[in-house]
C-alpha cells in the first residue's frame, strides 16, 4: 500500500513540519517514505506545501499530480487541491480559517475547526498536529502511537516545551474528526 | 549505523565531511544553500577550511589552489553559479588535480529560476570549460545514492586525478529519505608526490596547466585522453528497473529517472513491456549497454527535465537501429508519472509490429 | 647554499632563483623584482616552506625561476588559489606575483577580497602601465595620454576612464596589515623595495595578515622607450601618479 499525502498552508502554520514528523514516524516504522518541500518563493510569505510519500515498496516518483490524501491549512490550499485530489481521496481542511466551497461529490473533504481548537489548547501553533490527528482518524497509514513516538525522538529541542501539547493535539484532531461533518455528507 | 531522515543538499554536504574532506569554498545560490550552510558550521568545528568566496569565480580558484596541495576538497553551486566556474574547471582539468563539484540544477537559461532542472547536462557533460577534457559526472535519484556518489566522487577524483561532479537536480536536493551516513575516514596525512607543500628535501612540484609548444601540448593530451579512456573502460555506472523482456526501454537520471520508474511500473501493469535504464554515471555514460539493449528493443523514450540533451547520447548509443523519441519538462516543471505514461503507451502504439498490430485487431 | 667567505663574495645567485635564462625583455625590471623575492626567501630561510603562485601575463613563467614549489593561477585568480593553499596549509608561506592587468583588472575582486579577510598571504604587485605579455595594449594602470596600442591616440580618461591606485585602495581594508608601494628605477629604489617585500614575507610569518608590495616597473619593449630611458620615465611619469610610500603598515 502507497499513501501520498500532501500538507498545504501558510508558511509558519507549520504544514512542512507535520509532513516531516510523518515520514519520522514512517521511517522509524521501517517503510520507505519521501518528503519533498515546495521552495523558493513561496516558503516566503506565501503558500507553502510538502508532498509526503509512504510506501512498502521503494518509491519512484517523489511527486504526484493526484494525491489521495491533503491537509489544507489555508484557504488558497483548499481551492488548490479540491480539483486535484484522488477520487475517493480525503480532504482534511482547517474549517476555522476555510470558506471554499466544496463541491465535488467523489470525495471526502472533513471540517475540522484546527485554528479554534489550537488556541483551546493554548498554542495556535499546534494546528498542524489537530489536523495530522484528523488524519490518522482516517487514513491508515501509521498509527497514533508511531506518531507519537516520532515526536518523543524528533522534536526539536527548542520546541521540547511543546512535546506534550502536541500529543494532547494530535488526539484533538482524532476526536474531531470523528465527530466531524463530512462534505458531501 | 542507522537510517536518518536527511535531505539530500545535507546529505551530501555532511558525506563530504565523512569523506574526509578538509576545504569548502562556495558562493550562496538556491536550491543549494543548505549545502554550503551545513559546511558553514561543520568545517570549522573540526578544524577544517571553510570560504565563502566572494563569487562562484573565487570559489572554484580557491577550490584549483587548495586540490593543490593534494588535500580532499570540494565546492558546490547551481546552474549560473557553475557556469562562472567553467574557466576554473579547465585549469583544474589541465593541471589534474584532483576536485569535486556538486551542481544543484535549477532552471534556465539566464536568471531562471530556482525550480528543479536538469539543464547543466550540456554544461557538465560536454562543456563543462574550454579545452579538450572530460569530467566524471555521478546523477544520484535518491538520497542515499547521493550520499554514495559523494563518497565516490572524492575517491575517483582521487585515482584518476580528476574532477568528478555530483550533478542533480533541485529535488534531489530539497528532498528527504531515509538514509546512512559512513562513518568518518581518517584525514590522509601525508601529501601525494605530486602536491605543492614546500619543497623540502625534494626537487619543486609545479602545479600547471601550461604548455606553450604546442607538441608539448598534444603529447599531454593524448595522456589526458588515454586516461579519460581508462575512466570510460572502468566506471560505467547505471540501474535497471524491469529491463528483463522489455521491448521499450526509458531511459531518464536523477528525478525524472524516478518519474520515469513509477511509470514504467503502471505500464507494466497495463501490460505494455517497459523497462527503465537510469544512467548513474552520465559520464563515462552507458552506451555500451544502451547499444545492448537496442538489438532487441522496439523504441525508446528518453525522459529529461530539459528540452533533450542527454538524448544525443542515447542516439549515438542507439545508433539507429530503432526510434528515440523525447519527453521532456523545462523551465523547472518536473514531469508527473500520467504524462509519462502516456509517451509510453504512444511509442508503444507507434513501435508494435504489424503482425501484433493484425493480432490486436483481430 | 655554499659557504663562500664574505671577503671574497661578489656575487652569488639566491638558492631560492633558477639556474635559467629568464623569457624577459632586456632592461625589463622583472628580474630584479624575481631577485629581490629570491633574496628575502633565502635571508628568511623558508625556501622549503614556500609555496608560489605565477600570474598570467609576463610573469606566467616566474614558477621556472623560483627554486620553490608553485602554481599557475588563471589570470587574475592568484590571490583566490593562494587562499585555498594558505588555508589548508597555514603553516606555508605563500605568496602571489601578479602584474597589473591581471591584478588590477581581471582579478580586482579577488585582490580586494583576499585583503578584505586579511589572508596571511604576500602579494608582490608589479605596476608597468601596460599589459606586457599580449603585446602592449592599455591596463587599469596606463598613465592619461599614454598611448598604447589599444590606446592609439594616448589613454583617454573621458572614455576609457583614470589610472587605479591599488595600494591607496587597499589601505582602505582592515584586513590588510602592510602596503607598499616601491620603485625599481634606481639602486637606492630597489634597496628600499627590498626592504618592503621582506617585511610582507616577515608580516606573514608573524601571522600578520594580507601584505602587499607594489613595484613599479618598466617596460621598454612596449613603451618603446630604451631601458636606461624607460626607468627615468618610471620615475618622471609613474611616480607623481603613483606615490611611493608605505600606505598602511600596522604594527601588531
Amino acid at each position: 500500500m502507497t499513501y501520498d499525502i500532501i500538507f498545504s498552508g501558510f508558511g509558519g502554520q507549520g504544514a512542512l513540519f507535520a509532513g516531516q514528523l510523518l515520514a519520522y514516524a514512517a521511517m522509524d516504522a521501517g517503510r520507505f517514505v519521501t518528503w519533498i518541500p515546495s521552495y523558493g518563493p513561496e516558503m516566503r510569505g506565501g503558500t507553502a506545501h510538502c508532498t509526503v510519500i509512504i510506501s512498502e515498496e521503494e518509491i519512484g516518483s517523489p511527486l504526484v499530480r493526484n494525491p489521495s490524501t491533503v491537509i489544507a491549512l489555508n484557504n488558497p490550499s483548499a481551492e488548490k487541491y479540491e480539483p486535484l485530489l484522488a477520487t475517493n481521496g480525503y480532504l482534511f481542511y482547517n474549517s476555522s480559517l476555510v470558506s471554499h466551497p466544496f463541491t465535488r461529490r467523489n470525495i471526502h473533504a472533513l471540517a475540522i475547526p484546527g485554528s479554534t481548537a489550537a488556541a483551546e489548547l493554548g498554542h495556535a501553533k499546534l494546528l498542524n498536529m489537530v489536523l495530522l490527528g484528523a488524519m490518522l482518524a482516517y487514513v491508515p497509514v501509521l498509527p497514533l502511537e508511531a506518531v507519537e513516538q516520532a515526536l518523543d525522538n524528533h522534536i526539536p529541542a527548542r520546541r521540547r516545551e511543546l512535546l506534550e501539547a502536541n500529543k494532547l493535539a494530535l488526539r484533538k484532531g482524532i476526536e474531531l474528526a470523528q465527530r466531524a461533518v463530512q462534505i458531501p455528507a | 549505523m542507522t537510517k536518518e531522515l536527511l535531505k539530500g543538499n545535507v546529505a551530501i554536504a555532511e558525506a563530504a565531511v565523512r569523506a574526509g574532506v578538509e576545504a569548502y569554498f562556495g558562493y550562496p545560490i538556491t536550491p543549494q544553500t543548505e549545502l554550503l550552510e551545513h559546511m558553514s558550521k561543520r568545517m570549522p568545528e573540526l578544524g577544517r577550511a571553510f570560504v565563502q568566496a566572494e563569487s562562484e569565480v573565487a570559489a572554484i580558484n580557491m577550490v584549483y589552489g587548495a586540490a593543490s596541495t593534494g588535500k580532499r576538497v570540494m565546492t558546490s553551486s547551481s546552474s549560473p553559479g557553475v557556469s562562472l566556474m567553467q574557466e576554473g574547471l579547465s585549469y583544474i582539468a589541465g593541471s589534474e588535480v584532483p576536485s569535486v563539484i556538486v551542481d544543484v540544477m535549477r532552471g534556465g537559461p539566464g536568471l531562471g529560476n530556482i525550480a528543479p532542472s536538469q539543464s547543466d547536462y550540456f554544461q557538465m557533460v560536454k562543456m563543462a570549460g574550454h579545452g579538450d577534457y572530460k569530467q566524471i559526472v555521478l546523477a544520484p535519484a535518491t538520497v542515499q545514492e547521493a550520499i554514495d556518489l559523494t563518497l565516490l566522487a572524492f575517491d575517483l577524483a582521487e585515482k584518476y586525478r580528476t574532477i568528478a561532479t555530483v550533478l542533480l537536480d533541485g529535488n534531489i536536493g530539497q528532498l528527504m529519505e531515509p538514509a546512512e551516513l559512513p562513518p568518518m575516514r581518517e584525514l590522509r596525512q601525508t601529501p601525494p608526490d605530486w602536491a605543492v607543500s614546500g619543497a623540502k628535501g625534494r626537487k619543486k612540484n609545479i602545479i600547471s596547466s601550461i604548455h606553450l609548444q604546442p607538441e608539448e601540448l598534444e603529447t599531454f593530451n593524448h595522456k589526458l585522453q588515454a586516461k579519460l579512456k581508462l575512466i570510460a573502460a572502468n566506471e560505467v555506472r547505471y540501474k535497471e528497473y524491469m529491463i528483463e523482456g522489455a521491448e521499450l526501454i526509458v531511459v531518464g537520471f536523477g528525478t525524472a529517472g524516478r518519474v520515469a520508474q513509477t511509470a514504467v511500473k503502471l505500464a507494466r501493469a497495463q501490460g505494455i513491456p517497459v523497462g527503465l535504464l537510469r544512467p548513474i554515471t552520465l559520464w563515462p555514460f552507458p552506451e555500451e549497454r544502451l547499444s545492448q539493449l537496442a538489438d532487441e528493443a522496439r523504441g525508446f523514450l528518453v525522459v529529461e527535465m530539459n528540452a533533450g540533451q542527454m538524448i544525443d547520447d542515447v542516439k549515438i548509443a542507439v545508433a539507429g537501429q530503432c526510434p528515440v523519441e523525447f519527453y521532456g519538462r523545462t523551465g523547472g516543471v518536473v514531469p508527473l508519472p500520467d504524462e509519462v505514461l502516456a509517451t509510453i503507451a504512444k511509442l508503444d502504439q507507434a513501435t508494435l509490429p504489424a503482425n501484433r498490430v493484425a493480432a490486436l485487431n483481430g | 647554499m655554499t659557504t663562500t667567505p664574505v671577503e671574497q663574495l661578489v656575487y652569488q645567485r639566491p638558492a631560492a632563483l633558477s639556474e635559467v635564462h629568464t623569457h624577459y625583455c632586456p632592461g625589463c625590471t622583472h628580474g630584479v623584482a624575481h631577485r629581490l623575492v629570491a633574496e628575502v626567501i633565502d635571508e628568511l630561510g623558508i625556501r622549503e616552506n614556500t609555496i608560489g603562485v605565477a600570474p598570467v601575463g609576463c610573469s606566467v613563467f616566474c614558477y621556472n625561476y623560483f627554486e620553490v614549489d608553485f602554481v599557475e593561477a588563471a589570470h587574475g585568480r592568484a590571490p583566490a588559489m593562494a587562499t585555498g593553499i594558505k588555508r589548508v596549509l597555514p603553516d606555508r608561506v605563500v605568496f602571489t606575483y601578479q602584474g597589473d592587468g591581471d591584478l588590477a583588472s581581471i582579478g580586482l575582486a579577488e585582490i580586494m577580497h583576499a585583503a578584505l579577510r586579511g589572508e596571511n598571504l604576500t602579494v608582490i604587485f608589479i605596476n608597468n602601465a601596460i599589459y606586457g605579455m599580449t603585446g602592449g595594449q592599455m591596463a587599469p594602470t596606463t598613465l592619461p595620454g599614454m598611448k598604447t596600442t589599444s590606446s592609439p591616440m594616448g589613454r583617454d580618461v573621458e572614455t576609457s576612464g583614470f589610472p587605479i591606485r591599488i595600494c591607496e585602495l587597499l589601505a582602505t581594508m582592515d584586513g590588510a596589515t602592510y602596503i607598499a608601494r616601491r620603485s625599481l628605477h634606481n639602486p637606492t629604489e630597489i634597496r628600499k623595495a627590498k626592504k618592503a617585500i621582506k617585511q610582507a614575507f616577515e608580516n606573514q610569518l608573524h601571522g600578520h595578515g594580507f601584505s602587499l608590495v607594489e613595484l613599479l616597473s618598466s617596460c621598454p619593449t612596449n613603451w618603446d622607450i630604451p631601458p636606461a630611458e624607460a626607468l627615468k620615465w618610471i620615475e618622471a611619469q609613474m611616480v607623481p601618479v603613483y606615490p611611493l610610500d608605505d600606505f598602511k603598515s600596522v604594527k601588531k
